[in-house]
Protein backbone atom coordinates (compact mmCIF):
# COMPACT_ATOMS: atom_id res chain seq x y z
CA UNK A 1 0.00 0.00 0.00
CA UNK A 2 1.17 3.51 -0.68
CA UNK A 3 0.99 6.23 0.91
CA UNK A 4 0.01 9.05 -0.87
CA UNK A 5 -1.19 12.93 1.29
CA UNK A 6 -4.66 14.09 0.99
CA UNK A 7 -4.89 17.65 0.41
CA UNK A 8 -5.00 18.84 3.91
CA UNK A 9 -2.05 16.99 4.74
CA UNK A 10 -0.26 19.09 1.58
CA UNK A 11 -1.47 22.05 3.10
CA UNK A 12 0.10 21.24 6.82
CA UNK A 13 3.23 20.56 4.47
CA UNK A 14 2.93 24.31 2.64
CA UNK A 15 2.35 25.81 6.33
CA UNK A 16 5.74 23.94 7.50
CA UNK A 17 7.71 25.55 4.68
CA UNK A 18 6.06 28.86 4.67
CA UNK A 19 5.89 29.60 8.54
CA UNK A 20 9.63 28.69 9.21
CA UNK A 21 11.47 31.11 6.71
CA UNK A 22 8.77 34.17 7.36
CA UNK A 23 9.14 33.60 10.96
CA UNK A 24 12.81 34.21 10.62
CA UNK A 25 12.61 37.16 8.69
CA UNK A 26 10.55 38.75 11.03
CA UNK A 27 12.69 38.20 14.13
CA UNK A 28 15.93 38.97 12.48
CA UNK A 29 13.95 42.49 10.78
CA UNK A 30 12.79 42.85 14.32
CA UNK A 31 16.39 42.53 16.12
CA UNK A 32 18.19 44.87 13.32
CA UNK A 33 15.79 47.74 14.25
CA UNK A 34 16.52 47.24 17.58
CA UNK A 35 19.41 49.05 19.44
CA UNK A 36 22.78 46.60 20.19
CA UNK A 37 21.59 44.25 23.16
CA UNK A 38 24.35 43.17 25.53
CA UNK A 39 24.95 40.49 28.20
CA UNK A 40 25.39 43.12 30.68
CA UNK A 41 21.81 44.24 30.21
CA UNK A 42 19.59 41.10 29.88
CA UNK A 43 16.34 42.78 30.54
CA UNK A 44 16.53 44.62 27.51
CA UNK A 45 16.48 40.93 25.42
CA UNK A 46 13.23 40.78 27.60
CA UNK A 47 11.90 43.64 26.63
CA UNK A 48 12.71 42.77 22.67
CA UNK A 49 10.06 39.92 23.01
CA UNK A 50 7.34 42.02 23.64
CA UNK A 51 7.96 44.30 20.20
CA UNK A 52 5.57 44.20 17.45
CA UNK A 53 7.96 42.08 14.61
CA UNK A 54 9.03 39.49 17.57
CA UNK A 55 5.66 38.78 18.63
CA UNK A 56 4.72 37.96 14.77
CA UNK A 57 7.89 36.48 14.62
CA UNK A 58 7.04 33.81 17.65
CA UNK A 59 3.78 33.26 16.74
CA UNK A 60 4.80 32.28 13.25
CA UNK A 61 7.24 29.89 14.48
CA UNK A 62 4.89 28.44 17.21
CA UNK A 63 3.18 27.73 14.24
CA UNK A 64 5.45 26.10 12.48
CA UNK A 65 6.46 23.77 15.39
CA UNK A 66 2.72 22.75 15.49
CA UNK A 67 2.45 21.98 11.86
CA UNK A 68 5.83 20.41 11.75
CA UNK A 69 5.13 17.64 14.61
CA UNK A 70 1.52 17.31 13.06
CA UNK A 71 3.16 16.66 9.32
CA UNK A 72 5.86 14.17 11.63
CA UNK A 73 2.81 12.60 12.56
CA UNK A 74 1.72 10.96 9.31
CA UNK A 75 5.10 10.80 7.28
CA UNK A 76 8.64 10.10 7.32
CA UNK A 77 11.44 12.50 8.67
CA UNK A 78 13.32 11.80 5.08
CA UNK A 79 10.20 13.27 3.14
CA UNK A 80 9.07 15.85 5.51
CA UNK A 81 12.68 17.74 5.59
CA UNK A 82 13.49 17.86 1.90
CA UNK A 83 9.62 18.68 1.21
CA UNK A 84 9.69 21.63 3.44
CA UNK A 85 13.11 22.66 2.09
CA UNK A 86 11.03 24.32 -0.76
CA UNK A 87 10.10 27.01 2.09
CA UNK A 88 13.86 28.15 1.01
CA UNK A 89 12.60 28.73 -2.85
CA UNK A 90 9.62 30.82 -1.44
CA UNK A 91 12.10 33.60 0.26
CA UNK A 92 14.23 33.62 -2.33
CA UNK A 93 11.77 34.59 -4.50
CA UNK A 94 9.04 37.25 -2.37
CA UNK A 95 13.19 38.80 -1.45
CA UNK A 96 13.48 39.15 -5.99
CA UNK A 97 10.23 40.02 -6.41
CA UNK A 98 8.42 41.44 -3.51
CA UNK A 99 11.87 43.29 -2.41
CA UNK A 100 13.40 43.59 -5.65
CA UNK A 101 16.53 42.39 -4.21
CA UNK A 102 19.11 40.96 -7.49
CA UNK A 103 19.53 37.08 -7.33
CA UNK A 104 22.75 35.91 -8.70
CA UNK A 105 23.40 32.64 -10.79
CA UNK A 106 24.33 30.65 -8.06
CA UNK A 107 21.42 31.05 -6.17
CA UNK A 108 19.41 30.68 -9.41
CA UNK A 109 21.01 27.13 -10.05
CA UNK A 110 20.14 26.58 -6.01
CA UNK A 111 16.55 27.28 -6.63
CA UNK A 112 16.56 24.95 -9.57
CA UNK A 113 18.25 21.95 -7.24
CA UNK A 114 15.90 22.30 -4.50
CA UNK A 115 12.59 22.51 -6.95
CA UNK A 116 13.37 19.26 -8.59
CA UNK A 117 14.64 18.03 -5.10
CA UNK A 118 11.42 18.35 -3.51
CA UNK A 119 9.83 17.01 -6.74
CA UNK A 120 11.34 13.59 -6.71
CA UNK A 121 10.75 13.29 -3.29
CA UNK A 122 7.04 14.32 -3.33
CA UNK A 123 6.20 11.66 -6.23
CA UNK A 124 7.18 8.77 -3.22
CA UNK A 125 5.30 7.55 -0.47
CA UNK A 126 5.23 9.52 2.48
CA UNK A 127 5.21 6.72 5.17
CA UNK A 128 7.01 3.77 5.58
CA UNK A 129 4.99 0.55 5.68
CA UNK A 130 6.52 -1.15 8.63
CA UNK A 131 6.13 -5.24 8.72
CA UNK A 132 3.59 -4.70 11.95
CA UNK A 133 1.23 -2.42 9.86
CA UNK A 134 1.60 -4.39 6.91
CA UNK A 135 0.51 -8.03 8.42
CA UNK A 136 -2.49 -6.01 10.25
CA UNK A 137 -3.32 -4.84 6.98
CA UNK A 138 -2.72 -8.24 5.43
CA UNK A 139 -5.30 -9.92 7.96
CA UNK A 140 -7.49 -7.48 7.46
CA UNK A 141 -7.72 -7.91 3.89
CA UNK A 142 -8.21 -11.60 4.18
CA UNK A 143 -10.70 -11.25 7.05
CA UNK A 144 -12.46 -8.75 4.02
CA UNK A 145 -12.09 -11.61 1.80
CA UNK A 146 -13.86 -14.36 3.63
CA UNK A 147 -16.81 -12.18 4.44
CA UNK A 148 -18.93 -13.02 1.37
CA UNK B 1 41.98 48.98 10.51
CA UNK B 2 40.68 46.45 9.42
CA UNK B 3 38.61 44.61 11.97
CA UNK B 4 39.42 40.80 11.38
CA UNK B 5 36.46 38.43 10.33
CA UNK B 6 35.41 36.10 13.38
CA UNK B 7 36.33 33.21 10.96
CA UNK B 8 40.04 34.04 10.89
CA UNK B 9 40.91 34.08 14.07
CA UNK B 10 39.39 30.44 14.79
CA UNK B 11 41.29 27.72 12.90
CA UNK B 12 39.49 24.65 10.14
CA UNK B 13 39.33 21.92 13.00
CA UNK B 14 37.60 23.91 15.36
CA UNK B 15 35.02 25.34 12.30
CA UNK B 16 34.44 22.06 11.65
CA UNK B 17 34.25 20.94 15.09
CA UNK B 18 31.45 23.37 15.56
CA UNK B 19 29.54 22.73 12.98
CA UNK B 20 29.70 19.01 13.57
CA UNK B 21 28.23 19.86 16.74
CA UNK B 22 24.81 21.62 15.61
CA UNK B 23 24.60 18.98 12.83
CA UNK B 24 25.26 16.30 15.84
CA UNK B 25 22.58 17.97 17.72
CA UNK B 26 19.99 18.53 15.21
CA UNK B 27 19.96 15.43 13.77
CA UNK B 28 19.53 13.42 17.64
CA UNK B 29 16.89 15.67 18.13
CA UNK B 30 14.51 15.55 14.79
CA UNK B 31 15.27 11.40 15.13
CA UNK B 32 13.79 11.84 18.69
CA UNK B 33 10.93 14.23 17.82
CA UNK B 34 10.19 12.45 14.82
CA UNK B 35 10.26 8.65 16.96
CA UNK B 36 7.96 10.30 19.03
CA UNK B 37 5.09 11.51 16.53
CA UNK B 38 5.48 7.98 15.30
CA UNK B 39 4.57 6.33 18.80
CA UNK B 40 1.81 9.17 19.47
CA UNK B 41 0.09 8.37 16.00
CA UNK B 42 -2.18 10.19 13.74
CA UNK B 43 -2.27 13.60 15.14
CA UNK B 44 -5.53 15.02 13.35
CA UNK B 45 -6.90 11.75 13.93
CA UNK B 46 -6.36 11.92 17.65
CA UNK B 47 -7.80 15.52 17.90
CA UNK B 48 -10.81 14.49 15.72
CA UNK B 49 -11.31 11.96 18.67
CA UNK B 50 -10.35 13.81 21.34
CA UNK B 51 -10.46 17.37 20.47
CA UNK B 52 -7.17 19.69 20.50
CA UNK B 53 -6.77 19.63 24.41
CA UNK B 54 -6.19 15.38 23.80
CA UNK B 55 -3.91 16.04 20.92
CA UNK B 56 -1.65 18.61 23.04
CA UNK B 57 -1.60 16.07 26.11
CA UNK B 58 -0.66 13.14 24.03
CA UNK B 59 2.60 15.31 22.67
CA UNK B 60 3.31 16.74 26.25
CA UNK B 61 2.71 13.24 28.01
CA UNK B 62 5.61 11.49 26.01
CA UNK B 63 8.96 11.42 26.90
CA UNK B 64 10.95 10.91 23.45
CA UNK B 65 9.16 14.12 22.72
CA UNK B 66 10.82 15.96 25.44
CA UNK B 67 14.44 14.06 24.76
CA UNK B 68 14.03 15.64 21.31
CA UNK B 69 13.41 19.26 22.29
CA UNK B 70 16.13 18.88 24.20
CA UNK B 71 18.59 18.00 22.08
CA UNK B 72 17.01 20.73 18.87
CA UNK B 73 17.41 23.23 22.09
CA UNK B 74 21.04 21.72 22.58
CA UNK B 75 21.66 22.55 18.48
CA UNK B 76 20.26 26.17 18.58
CA UNK B 77 22.81 26.66 21.59
CA UNK B 78 25.40 25.43 19.88
CA UNK B 79 24.56 27.12 16.40
CA UNK B 80 24.89 30.34 18.78
CA UNK B 81 27.99 29.59 19.96
CA UNK B 82 28.95 28.77 16.42
CA UNK B 83 27.91 32.59 15.10
CA UNK B 84 29.90 34.20 17.72
CA UNK B 85 32.76 32.71 16.12
CA UNK B 86 32.56 32.00 12.66
CA UNK B 87 30.97 33.89 9.81
CA UNK B 88 26.85 33.33 9.07
CA UNK B 89 27.74 32.88 5.34
CA UNK B 90 29.48 29.76 6.63
CA UNK B 91 27.62 28.07 9.37
CA UNK B 92 24.18 28.48 8.27
CA UNK B 93 24.28 26.70 4.57
CA UNK B 94 27.23 24.09 5.98
CA UNK B 95 24.78 23.23 9.01
CA UNK B 96 21.34 23.26 7.35
CA UNK B 97 22.77 21.37 4.23
CA UNK B 98 24.78 18.54 5.89
CA UNK B 99 21.71 18.35 8.44
CA UNK B 100 19.57 16.73 5.63
CA UNK B 101 21.80 14.00 4.79
CA UNK B 102 22.72 13.05 8.26
CA UNK B 103 18.80 12.89 8.69
CA UNK B 104 18.34 10.50 5.55
CA UNK B 105 21.13 8.00 7.29
CA UNK B 106 19.36 8.16 10.69
CA UNK B 107 16.38 8.14 9.69
CA UNK B 108 17.38 4.73 7.54
CA UNK B 109 19.09 3.57 10.56
CA UNK B 110 17.33 4.86 13.21
CA UNK B 111 13.65 5.41 12.41
CA UNK B 112 13.95 2.19 9.80
CA UNK B 113 12.41 4.37 6.90
CA UNK B 114 12.66 3.44 3.51
CA UNK B 115 15.43 6.08 2.35
CA UNK B 116 15.65 4.60 -1.72
CA UNK B 117 17.61 5.81 -4.23
CA UNK B 118 14.40 8.90 -5.02
CA UNK B 119 15.14 10.05 -1.35
CA UNK B 120 18.44 10.07 -1.23
CA UNK B 121 18.67 11.66 -4.92
CA UNK B 122 16.21 14.07 -2.95
CA UNK B 123 18.58 14.86 0.06
CA UNK B 124 21.23 15.33 -1.88
CA UNK B 125 19.86 17.94 -4.63
CA UNK B 126 18.12 20.21 -1.64
CA UNK B 127 21.50 19.77 0.26
CA UNK B 128 23.57 21.49 -2.39
CA UNK B 129 20.61 23.61 -3.58
CA UNK B 130 20.44 25.21 -0.04
CA UNK B 131 23.91 25.32 0.43
CA UNK B 132 23.95 27.26 -3.07
CA UNK B 133 20.77 29.34 -2.15
CA UNK B 134 22.61 30.21 1.46
CA UNK B 135 26.13 31.01 0.43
Amino acid sequence: MKHHLTARQYSVLGLVALCAPLGDTCLSRGMTHLPAISLAHPASLVAAVFTPWIVVGIALLIGFFASYLTALSWADLTFVLPATAFGNVIVALLSKFWLREPISLERWAGIVLITVGVGFVAQGPALTEQPAAESVNAMREMEEERVP
Amino acid sequence: MTVPSPADATGPWAAAAMIAAVVLFSTTGEVLTAAAMKSIGDLDQIRARSGMKGAIRAVVTCPLFFAGVSFLALAFFSLLFALNHLNLSLVAPASASLTLVTNAAAGKLFLHENVDRRRWAAAALVCVGVYLLAH
